[in-house]
């Protein structure tokens, strides 16, 4: 089991989320997260009080999937996320030792 | 008043024509009766048309009633959620709760002190600079008009519109202290300022006798329309010196401190646009042409100061901020508070378009120069807008539009060059009174309970500190 965990634009989020339901990947959590990495930020003035802001709003994706599916995974997440520009986010791979559904105590990728 | 006689002239004619048929039935059986029949006929017309008189009179003074109570409620409006919305949605998110209190809790207290005495040391009869104890306890404050005041109002009406002032005046300072004030220390200083700032200042301008009060002939006859002394002078003063008095919140300038939810204050900035019109146009005090004319120079003057304000953005940052165009159009409200009434819709644009351009300078680049921490500019816009406004007044306030010199020349413009040192010294008088009276009080309370809450609270927010509240419990 491999887990994906994507920085995307949050514009790009519903396209993503087709890609990845298109390619049978079952569930996913979101987070709206802030961050940055090369993108720089904007500044914003209130009143004449100027503000940097460099921690931009982002999607949080995560979703754990079957080791055969991990690469078309990611290859719907690039497809559908990018758009070219600095800002696109990144995409994490890991490995998972287990997984257990709560609810029956199913585990592996049954469980998924 | 043209009006008023206007009114009276054609409800006299229909009644004369609605007596007419009357006395053609009547005339032939006149023919052949005594002298003394038609004098009883003639003493019932007479009866008849004191009545009507009457009448007519009680129906332009319900008329009054209903635009003053009106305005009444729309002034109070300015105060809750007007002004509340407008600086709770500047502060940031751990402060709102106690912003929000801050004003609301103004509405219930000055309300209970005016009750008990402060209506009657502003409006009461006394020495020029201050009322007496006539009207403690609402004494003698009922349905007949107070002709000194407003001659076709229950005086009970008149109490309760100025009331309003009162409440909105001190809710306005509560902008330099946001953020860093123990609500209790709060509650104390604006319980004192009330009596030791606004009283004094609302009978000298207003008050029967008042020194500087143009109707009533002062001394020096100050034209302050709506409260453009009164209101915005003593508030934002007593907001630099409370400012300057309290030091900085923790972080500033440094930290970033931008407004948490800048929704909150358009909607309230919006309120308070429109509630305006109750204070500028409902200070006619009756619902005659001059409320008209005070109404448009009010909406006038709010609009060419957000143009000024959002245009003065955009050419210096490139972009016109919704929080600019919003402050210019409450600094253009503030400046038109003591114009509105004396002046043309003209003159409303251009004192609207100076007073936009002048706070935007104030606010922006004069605060950050001499980096005193008024949280959320109660002097750069009420001040400041306050003292622009009056000064314009002395220059443009015509006898065209009110005649309040028995037909002579009013302001500069007018041919009365004078009416600008009148305007100096009420301003002079306002920044006076407002900065030492609060410069004492501060000290006062601060002596006896404390002014500033904690460092610990204040990182906590107010919200919690003060009132065990959260605002946002999503």
């Amino acid at each position: 089991m491999k887990k994906i965990e994507a920085i995307i634009q949050p514009s790009r989020f519903e396209l993503v989320k087709s890609a990845l339901q298109e390619i049978g990947v079952q569930g996913m959590t979101i987070s709206e997260v802030r961050g940055h990495g090369r993108q720089k930020g904007h500044t914003e003035v209130y009143r004449g009080s100027e503000y940097t802001v460099d921690l931009l709003p982002k999607i949080k994706l995560e979703a754990v999937v079957p080791d055969h599916l991990a690469e078309a995974a990611v290859q719907a997440i690039l497809k559908s996320a990018k758009t070219g520009k600095i800002g696109d986010g990144k995409i994490f791979l890991s490995s998972v030792e287990q997984t257990i559904r709560i609810r029956n105590e199913e585990r592996g990728e049954a469980a998924l | 008043m043209r009006n008023g006689s206007a009114v009276l002239f054609l409800m006299l004619s229909f009644g004369w024509a609605g007596l007419a048929p009357a006395r053609c039935f009547a005339a032939p059986g006149v023919r052949g009766r005594t002298a003394p029949a038609a004098a009883s006929a003639e003493a019932r017309t007479a009866a008849r048309l004191t009545q009507l008189e009457r009448q007519v009179a009680q129906a332009r003074d319900a008329g009054d009633n209903a635009w003053m109570l009106t305005s009444a409620a729309l002034v109070l409006l300015m105060t809750g959620p007007g002004l509340a919305l407008f600086y709770g949605g500047l502060v940031r998110k751990k402060n709102v709760l106690a912003t929000l209190m801050q004003s609301f809790s103004l509405m219930a207290i000055v309300t209970v002190l005016w009750a008990l005495v402060s209506f009657s040391l502003a409006f009461g009869r006394g020495s020029p600079f201050i009322g007496g104890f006539g009207y403690i306890f609402l004494r003698g404050v009922g349905a007949a008009p107070n002709p000194a005041y407003a001659s076709t109002i229950p005086f009970e009406t008149y109490m309760i519109f100025q009331l309003m002032f009162a409440i909105i005046t001190p809710a306005l300072i509560c902008g330099a202290f946001a953020e860093r004030m123990k609500f209790s220390a709060m509650v104390v200083f604006t319980v004192l300022w009330s009596l030791v700032v606004y009283a004094p200042m609302a009978h000298m301008v207003w008050g029967q006798g008042g020194w500087l009060n143009a109707s009533g002939g002062g001394s020096f006859p100050t034209l302050d329309f709506a409260g453009g002394t009164v209101v915005h002078i003593t508030s934002g003063v007593s907001a630099l010196v409370t400012a300057l008095y309290l030091g900085r919140r923790i972080g500033y300038p440094e930290q970033p401190m931008p407004p948490h939810n800048v929704v909150l204050s358009f909607i309230g900035a919006c309120l308070l646009w429109v509630g305006w019109f109750g204070f500028n146009a409902g200070s006619a005090l009756s619902a005659g042409p001059l409320a008209t004319s005070a109404f448009v120079a009010t909406h006038f003057g709010a609009a060419a100061a957000a143009v000024g304000w959002a245009g003065a953005e955009w050419i210096r940052n490139g972009k016109p901020s919704v929080l600019g165009a919003i402050s210019g159009a409450v600094a253009g409200l503030v400046a038109i508070t003591p114009a509105a009434g004396f002046v043309s819709p003209i003159s409303a644009l251009i004192i609207g378009l100076v007073a936009g351009l002048v706070c935007y300078g104030m606010v922006t680049r004069v605060k950050a120069r001499l980096g005193y921490d008024d949280s959320l500019d109660a002097f750069g816009v009420h001040g400041v807008g306050g003292t622009v406004g009056a000064l314009l007044t002395g220059v443009f306030a015509a006898r065209a539009i009110n005649p309040i010199f028995k037909g002579q020349p009013v302001g500069l413009l007018d041919g009365h060059p004078g009416q600008v040192l009148n305007q100096l010294v009420g301003v002079a008088i306002a920044w006076s009174l407002a900065g030492v009276g609060t410069f004492i009080i501060l000290k006062v309370v601060d002596a006896v309970i404390g002014l500033r809450v904690p460092p610990e609270h204040e990182l906590q927010g107010l919200d919690i500190s003060q009132h065990g509240e959260e605002a946002y419990n999503l």
